[in-house]
Formats: C-alpha cells, sequence, structure tokens
C-alpha cells in the first residue's frame, strides 16, 4: 500500500520518468496496431517484435555500448529486414504469408538468442541489462533511454494524426485508393515504418516475445466499445496507457519481476472484460439479447394460444386455465406459468381464479401474432410455391419478428387476403 | 463484330492480363466512344472483373496498355471513378456511411489535407442522389447489400468524374435499389458522363446498356447493343469454353513461361 501512495504520488523524479515513458510507449504503440489490427496483419507485428532482438544485439556487439540511439538503429534495421523477406518469400514462392511469418519469425528470434547468449559469455560487464530487451523492464526507462524513446513515440502519434485519413482509407479499401491517385505503396511502406517503430520503443517495457499484444490486444478491445475509428484510437491508446502505468508500477516495486509478462497479463484482462461486457458486441449483451427474444417468443405464444382458443370457441370473453393451454400446444410448465405472469404483470392478462383472460391490450397483440403467421403462410405459398403443410413451422418463428411496417408490404402484395392457405380467416 | 470508335474515351491496345502466369485475358483491344451506358459482359470467370481491374492498372498486364481520355491513367486519376465489387471489402470496419462516401472526395484533396466543409457538403450531396441521406450516420456494418452498393455509388459520385468504371453494382441488390441505380447511371449519361458495368445478367443487359462487350477470356464483340446482343454472338460467348486456349494458359503457368517474349 505504501508503494502504491508512494509511486502515484509521483512525488519521486525518476518514478515522474517512469510513468510517462511507459505511458507514451503504450499508448503509441496501441494507436499503432490499431490500423496493424484493421489491415488484418496483427501478426506481422508479432513477427517484427521477435526480428528486433537480434538486431539489438548486433548493434550492441558492433558498437560495445548501450547507447539507446544506436541498438533502437539495430532494432529498426532487422525489424525492417524482416518484413522485406516476409514479402519477398511471399511474392517469389508458393509459400503462403502465414507460414512465411513463422518462418521468419523463428529464424530472426533464433539468430537473436544465439547473439545474445554468446555475448553473455563473453563477460563483457557493459552487457548485464541486454536481456531485459527479452521480456522488458519499465523501471529502467530513465535518462537517455527514455529521451530516445519518448521521442519515437511521439513522432508515431504526430504521423498516425497527420495520416488519419490516408491510413484509414489504405485499412478499408485499398484498391480504391489507387484509383484515386494515392501513393498506395509509400503509404503501405509508411504503415510497415510505424509499426516496425512502435515495436522498437515497445520493447524497452514489454520486451520483444511479448510485443505483439502491447500493439493488438489494446486495438481489439478498444473496438469492442466503438464503432467509431477516433473514438476506437482514443481507447486504444487509453488502455495501452493505463496498462503501461500499471506495468510501470509492477517494475518499481518488484525490480527483479520481468514488466513485459505483467503489461500483457493486464491488457489482456482489460480485453477479456472488454470481449464479455461491451455493449452490442460483447459476450453477456449477446446472450441477453437471445433471451429477450426467447420470452417475447414465449410471451407471443401465450397470448396467440389464448386468442386462438378464443377463436375456436368463438368466445373472447371468459377465462381458460393453464390445462386448456398446455392441451394445445407444448411448453414447460414451469415457463408457462411465469410467462403468463409476467404478462399479468405488464397488463396483457387478467387472471380470475387461476384462470386466464385476455385484456383488449392483450387481445389486440395476440390477434397480430396469429395474422402474421397466415399472412406469412400464406407468402410462402404464393412467392415461394411451398406446400400448405410444410409452411406452418417456419411461420412460427417468422410470426416474431414481422415488423409493423414489413406487416403493411406483405398485406399489399397479397393483396389484402382473407384466408390462410389453410382456409383459416386472417383476423 | 468488335466496332473501333474514333475519339475513343478508353482505349485498350493488345492487352493481356495473367494470374500466376496463366493468361485469363488474351490481347483485348476496345475502344469505347463518349457518354455511353456500357455493359461488360459475359460468362463467370470471362475475365469482366480482370478487365475493369486491369483497365484501373490494379493488376499488373502482361502486355499492352490503356489509354483513357488518350492519356496513361496516371495523369487522369481526378477525371475516372472506380466502383469496386461490394464484397472486396470488410464491412465490419469501424466508419459511419458519410465517413465512406467522403473518402470519394479524398482524392482531389491531395495528402494531408482535411475534409473542407465544401467536401462535406459534396458527400452529402451523393448521399442524396442515391437516397441515403438518412443513413448519414449509420454504421457500414448495419447496412444492407443493396444499401452498402449505393454508399459505394455515393462515394464514386462526390468524386465528380467524367468516366465512371463499375464492377457488379447489381449483383445481390434488391429490385427497388437496381431500378434506382440504373436510373442514376442513365441520368450521369445524359449528362455526358461515361459509365462503364460489368454485369452478369444477359436479361437485362439489352434494355439497360447503349454499347456492350462481350467478353470470355478473349473480346467476342463490343459495339452497339441491339447489333451486339444477337445469337451468333452471344453462343461464342457463352457457348462451350475455349478449352484449347485454357489448356495453353495452364501450360504456361506450369513451365513458367512468360505471354510476351519480351516484356
Amino acid at each position: 500500500m505504501q508503494d502504491f501512495l508512494e509511486f502515484f504520488s509521483f512525488t519521486d523524479a525518476n518514478i515522474r520518468y517512469v510513468a510517462l515513458g511507459s505511458v507514451l510507449l503504450a499508448a503509441s504503440s496501441a494507436v499503432v496496431g490499431c490500423f496493424t489490427l484493421l489491415r488484418k496483419r496483427a501478426l506481422v507485428g508479432d513477427a517484427v517484435a521477435h526480428a528486433v532482438l537480434p538486431g539489438v544485439c548486433l548493434a550492441f556487439i558492433l558498437s560495445g555500448t548501450k547507447n539507446p540511439f544506436i541498438l533502437l538503429i539495430g532494432a529498426f534495421v532487422t525489424g525492417w529486414l524482416s518484413l522485406v523477406v516476409i514479402d519477398f518469400i511471399t511474392s517469389r514462392s508458393r509459400i503462403k504469408e502465414d507460414t512465411a511469418i513463422g518462418l521468419v519469425l523463428s529464424v530472426f528470434f533464433g539468430i537473436g538468442i544465439l547473439l545474445l547468449t554468446a555475448i553473455q559469455q563473453t563477460g563483457n560487464a557493459a552487457q548485464s541489462g541486454l536481456d531485459k530487451f527479452l521480456f522488458g523492464s519499465a523501471a529502467s526507462l530513465i535518462g537517455e533511454d527514455l529521451i530516445a524513446f519518448g521521442v519515437v513515440a511521439v513522432l508515431l502519434l504526430v504521423a498516425v494524426v497527420l495520416f488519419y485519413k490516408e491510413l484509414t482509407l489504405l485499412c478499408f479499401d485499398q484498391a480504391y485508393a489507387r484509383t484515386i491517385g494515392f501513393p498506395v505503396r509509400g503509404l503501405e511502406l509508411l504503415l510497415t515504418t510505424l509499426t516496425v517503430f512502435a515495436v522498437v520503443v515497445g520493447i524497452q517495457a514489454v520486451g520483444v516475445v511479448l510485443m505483439a499484444a502491447m500493439l493488438i490486444t489494446p486495438a481489439a478491445a478498444a473496438r469492442f466499445w466503438t464503432e467509431n475509428l477516433k473514438v476506437m484510437l482514443i481507447l486504444a491508446a487509453l488502455i495501452g496507457a493505463f496498462s503501461g502505468i500499471a506495468g510501470a508500477f509492477v517494475s518499481y516495486t518488484a525490480p527483479s519481476m520481468p514488466t513485459g509478462p505483467w503489461i500483457v497479463l493486464i491488457v489482456s484482462m482489460i480485453a477479456i472484460l472488454s470481449f464479455a461486457l461491451a455493449p452490442g458486441r460483447g459476450w453477456i449483451a449477446r446472450i441477453l439479447r437471445q433471451r429477450r427474444n426467447k420470452t417475447r417468443i414465449l410471451e407471443e405464444n401465450l397470448l396467440k394460444l389464448l386468442y386462438q382458443l378464443g377463436e375456436l370457441r368463438q368466445d373472447y370473453d371468459s377465462a381458460r386455465s393453464l390445462e386448456e393451454l398446455l392441451e394445445r400446444r407444448n411448453i414447460p410448465r414451469k415457463e408457462a406459468i411465469s410467462g403468463l405472469q409476467k404478462l399479468k404483470r405488464q397488463g396483457y392478462l387478467q387472471q380470475e381464479n387461476k384462470r386466464w383472460l385476455l385484456t383488449p391490450e392483450g387481445e389486440k397483440r395476440g390477434r397480430r401474432v396469429v395474422r402474421l403467421h397466415r399472412l406469412w403462410e400464406l407468402y410462402l405459398t404464393q412467392y415461394l410455391n411451398l406446400a400448405s403443410d410444410h409452411v406452418h413451422e417456419d411461420a412460427e418463428t417468422i410470426e416474431h419478428i414481422i415488423t409493423p411496417e414489413l406487416e403493411q408490404r406483405l398485406i399489399e402484395e397479397l393483396n389484402y387476403p382473407d384466408l390462410d392457405p389453410h382456409s383459416a380467416r386472417i383476423p | 463484330m468488335i466496332l473501333q470508335v474514333k475519339n475513343p474515351v478508353v482505349e485498350v491496345h493488345d492487352l493481356t492480363v495473367s494470374y500466376d502466369r496463366k493468361p485469363v485475358l488474351w490481347g483485348i483491344d476496345l475502344t469505347l466512344p463518349a457518354g455511353a451506358l456500357v455493359g461488360v459482359i459475359g460468362p463467370n470467370g470471362a475475365g469482366k472483373s480482370t478487365l475493369i481491374k486491369a483497365m484501373m492498372n490494379l493488376l499488373p498486364v502482361s502486355s499492352g496498355y490503356v489509354r483513357i481520355f488518350d492519356q496513361p491513367l496516371k495523369q487522369v486519376y481526378s477525371r475516372i471513378s472506380y466502383v469496386p465489387q461490394r464484397e472486396s471489402v470488410d464491412w465490419d470496419f469501424p466508419a459511419s456511411v458519410f465517413d465512406v462516401v467522403l473518402m470519394g472526395r479524398y482524392g482531389q484533396l491531395g495528402l494531408f489535407k482535411r475534409p473542407r466543409k465544401a467536401d462535406k457538403d459534396a458527400a452529402m450531396e451523393a448521399l442524396e442522389k442515391v437516397g441515403m441521406q438518412g443513413f448519414a450516420n449509420r454504421q457500414i456494418s448495419q447496412l444492407s447489400g443493396g444499401q452498402q452498393q449505393r454508399v459505394f455509388l455515393a462515394r464514386a459520385l462526390a468524386q465528380n468524374a467524367d468516366i465512371y468504371f463499375m464492377d457488379e453494382p447489381f449483383a445481390g441488390v434488391d429490385i427497388a435499389t437496381e431500378t434506382a441505380i440504373i436510373q442514376l447511371l442513365r441520368q450521369m449519361r445524359d449528362q455526358g458522363k461515361t459509365v462503364i458495368v460489368v454485369h452478369h445478367d444477359l436479361q437485362s443487359a439489352s434494355e439497360y446498356f447503349d454499347w456492350v462487350v462481350l467478353l470470355n477470356m478473349r473480346l467476342v464483340a463490343s459495339g452497339p447493343t441491339e447489333q451486339v446482343l444477337n445469337q451468333e454472338l452471344l453462343e461464342q460467348t457463352y457457348g462451350g469454353k475455349l478449352t484449347l486456349l485454357s489448356k495453353v494458359g495452364d501450360l504456361l503457368r506450369k513451365q513458367e513461361f512468360p505471354a510476351r517474349e519480351k516484356s
């Protein structure tokens, strides 16, 4: 708790820098990740992230220092090279893109690990800390590192704002972009470069192994909450920033703990929650929608039954018992009772000593369902030439979803019919 | 029956297009007159969409060239407009109808610049022309097939081009949309624009188009509708595939041969 207060009061200058750095890195890679995701090239980010490692190691071997600018350049070169190789393999051989990505990812990462091990065995004192690039260490984001990575992160955000219109069109409709004279190759190059940079700046905080998650997960989570690209970009940035700062906190309280896994766990939790809870697209919203549909079907079926009984007996004004209803239609007893109770609460039914009676509103709704059922049966026999004994099942479902506008059109197209295919009157 | 016109708006010269070295269009020589409503017609796999895409420089060509207004495509981007197939994009993209139509103005705006108020007016006007003004703020993921097609059409209209290339605008749309679209296309033609439409339905072709291009891996016919849509030419287009032609094409692919000795 004390750590928590100490960290989030931001009194320590170091903490301020670490927090600011993590937020910048995570937010900028999340924003670029949105376009990578929408372009359906999520895996490419993973390949780049792994391919960055040999670059970092080579830069260290060649320069002998851990100067962040030099390491950044090394990372950028091999990250970029991996994309060129993927493109080359895909266009010049029969190997498909996913295979090419798999190949490139493992080969580059393998070389990276090889180099890293070799460096560690030289006993060079300067090498300590290089392995932080594997799983990230947000707490080491200070001084020169912070400036180098921070500048790139800000540049990324500026580039996205500047090229918002072009990147959007590239992701939505590349062919069209070409026909209006946009330099599509150049824009692709731009997006690729942004992706590589996003990966390169993120590795300090998250590490190469898990960087892809930082690129894609905030975007995927944000997509659940909105249908507006600008909102999606901002949301992804916020989600990224939140997990970045959480990772920095973990790294601060437990310096030996790698930051990457923590950040990824946190951002994944947010993604899972979004997946479950988001309105509209979310999983729970979908379950609720299905349940609402189910209750609606049950209620309308009960109203329909009561109306049909009235029709059968030519008497809409006497109450019917539950048994009478269940005799005509197989509804689980418990469901039927709760449905009837609910309809009573809604004012569609009245109860008279354990028997049920339609109110005028209930009768109207029941009549409408019967009408839609018979109209649809008639439509199927007339327009789809189905036999009259095959149309009932269809109509059982369709009767619940036809809107008043469709009902009107149905009636017009059928020329105001009186009888359904079974010669029952259409009410 | 391949009629070449003087002062064509579109000139296709000796165009061969291959997928993976197998030619799908062989040596197309074609000229189209200005101010016509042109239908490109042929069976499945005839290369109709390929022809349009090659004209739009979206595919690499094995031989030949395309000139529009007697200039290479690169010089006339601002005068042409392309309506891709509806299925060619992912409609689950986070954008509204208005956002997509506004893309029609991007070409004139150029890079970096943000849409101005005038561009928004133009986009709204285009939406009105296709009868979708009430849908401006609707998410594109919620549109029906016919509505998607209208949105694409509105995007093309917002470009204010002189020549329109449309890939299957009538595929999978309801009859109301089809009627609305063809009326719009006729209006555009009457304003002197040239409209080139890939179309799959032979029945409506004679009614819709003034000029018809019959295609089946090679150019069968090109000319005024009443001269082209006859029994003999239709049989040549639809009757029996040219099996020898596709066999040779397969051979080119297998042996990794170039379609032209020098390219």
